[in-house]
């Protein structure tokens, strides 16, 4: 993992070790006092860098609508997106910013502690956030205190509901939640849960204000996004303004071939185009290609290789990371993958291709989260990437480099029954 | 103001272990996928409707784990 040199914010003056309190504070000057107001984090229009990109605001406004006594603030480090890195990326540059921006909410929502997920499995991160909270402790502050908590690193175990489920009962299992937007509690207490990039951000905000932070991006999604971009072999981490030139991202990622196709958002995002390159990295710029930014991951597909079997290869990582709670999930995503291997191969591959395209409607907004819908995302705007690939590999005619897929990095994956949630 | 009431029935995809009843019970408002778990119909019907409203209720009573509720919507009629 290297940083590239752009619009650095929450990644400014990247040092070989993760900043320490006084390094931190002479970076971007003190940590007490640092507040914020619900009308400067609304004007800001600070949206959430987990990859749905709801309105952070808001979340904090449904929160001081209710009457509790109790309230956390949660910040979500567990990154179970293989292809992202910025997490542990930034919690090993400026871990402080991520604890600044959870303690100016945890301030702004009278909540009296900070709670720091991050996989069990990131050991490094872990150390390194622990380390960060013991020198914010020998500085005897008032606010929240923090403290870190180490779920199992399944791909599901960050959705909220499942990170909230494990804070509550230690199981990372998402939960079924008939009213949205829901407000998730441990115990009796409102949850305020935000991905570890949108609090770095918000601590910026506390010391420049709203318009520093809409100086760049675009409109309706200001700042930075810190992406991760793979296509190389290697994973580099890259802050960018939103909106900025896929091209231009790739090329200070170091890949300078000319894509097949991009996987953007993440393993449950959207492939798109390998000529779009000139499209702005937002949503907005990205929609009419039926794209979207996620989680800000990029994932370049070299010339030589195949659409087909690297989906088929995502689509079976995301079928095992199923909780296999819901049916249509636990029965429909590994029935999808046998679809994907059989079109891979093209042996009996002649109604893989539509019946893909039946049980992904079939499946579609029938589980308790968004895993199922995620992988459909994928399935669905590959087919319309890939779409002639899919149709010779449906009539037996599989590329040269099926059988030689490596692009997408699919972690190790423990045998089904052995899976941890606890 | 007259109000506009209609109802359909949800399920809860985790508590839903597939054993198929409502299908049985409600074949009008629920069919089965291929591994034999519900697909609600997605439109409302109106509250008046006494005979899909009997069947809503024999598939929420008769599932054995209780996965299925009836969600009255209520909206105002101008």
């Amino acid at each position: 993992m290297t940083v590239e040199l752009t619009t650095r914010r929450v990644l400014a003056n990247h040092l070989d070790h993760p900043k320490n309190l006084s390094e931190h504070e002479a970076d971007f000057g003190p940590i007490n006092r640092l507040s914020i107001t619900i009308d400067v984090l609304r004007d800001s229009g600070i949206t959430g860098r987990g990859g749905a990109a709801f309105p952070t605001a808001k979340k904090v406004e449904f929160l001081l609508q209710q009457r509790r006594v109790t309230r956390y603030v949660v910040v979500n480090a567990m990154e179970g997106e293989p292809a992202a890195h910025k997490d542990r990326m930034l919690l090993a540059t400026n871990p402080h910013l991520v604890l600044d921006g959870a303690m100016v909410l945890a301030n702004l929502l009278n909540a009296d502690s900070v709670i720091i997920c991050v996989a069990r499995e990131h050991l490094k991160t872990i150390t390194q956030v622990k380390a960060a909270i013991a020198q914010r402790g020998a500085k005897r502050l008032q606010g929240p205190s923090f403290e870190v908590q180490s779920p199992p690193g399944r791909y599901v175990a960050g959705e909220e509901s499942a990170l909230v489920h494990w804070l509550n009962s230690n199981e990372t299992l998402p939960q079924y939640r008939p009213t949205r937007p829901s407000i998730q509690q441990i115990g009796r207490g409102g949850v305020l849960l935000d991905n570890a990039e949108t609090h770095a951000n918000i601590g910026l905000i506390a010391r420049h204000g709203a318009e520093w932070f809409r100086s760049v991006g675009t409109a309706t999604r200001p700042g930075t996004t810190v992406t991760s971009v793979t296509g190389n072999g290697k994973a580099v981490v890259l802050e960018v303004p939103y909106g900025t030139a896929i091209r231009s991202i790739l090329s200070g990622a170091g890949i300078h071939y000319e894509p097949r196709a991009l996987l953007l958002g993440g393993y449950g995002g959207t492939w798109l185009d390998g000529k779009h390159l000139d499209v702005g990295f937002d949503d907005d710029s990205l929609r009419p290609f039926g794209a979207g930014t996620g989680a800000g991951v990029i994932m370049a597909l070299p010339p030589e290789s195949c659409g087909v079997a690297e989906c088929a290869r995502i689509v079976d990582y995301m079928a095992k990371e199923s909780a296999r709670q819901c049916g249509p999930c636990a029965f429909g995503l590994p029935a999808m993958a046998e679809d994907l291997k059989a079109l891979t191969s093209g042996r009996n591959a002649s109604h893989s291709l539509s019946r893909l395209t039946s049980r992904s409607n079939v499946i579609e907004g029938r589980g308790a989260c968004r895993h199922p819908d995620g992988v459909i995302r994928l399935v669905r705007t590959a087919l319309n990437v890939f779409a002639e690939d899919f149709s010779h590999h449906a009539a037996g005619q599989p590329c040269q480099f099926a059988h030689s897929a490596r692009v997408s990095y699919i972690p190790h994956q423990s045998d089904v029954k052995d899976l941890e949630w606890e | 103001m007259r109000r506009n009431v209609t109802f359909r029935i949800v399920v809860d995809p985790i508590r839903c272990d597939g054993f198929g009843h409502c299908a049985e019970l409600a074949p009008e408002l629920v069919t089965l996928d291929e591994w034999g778990y519900p697909i609600l119909q997605a439109e409302a019907f109106p509250q008046s409707d006494r005979e899909i409203r009997r069947s809503a209720q024999l598939a929420v009573r008769g599932c054995p784990r209780q996965a299925l509720t009836v969600q009255k919507i209520i909206a105002a009629q101008s």
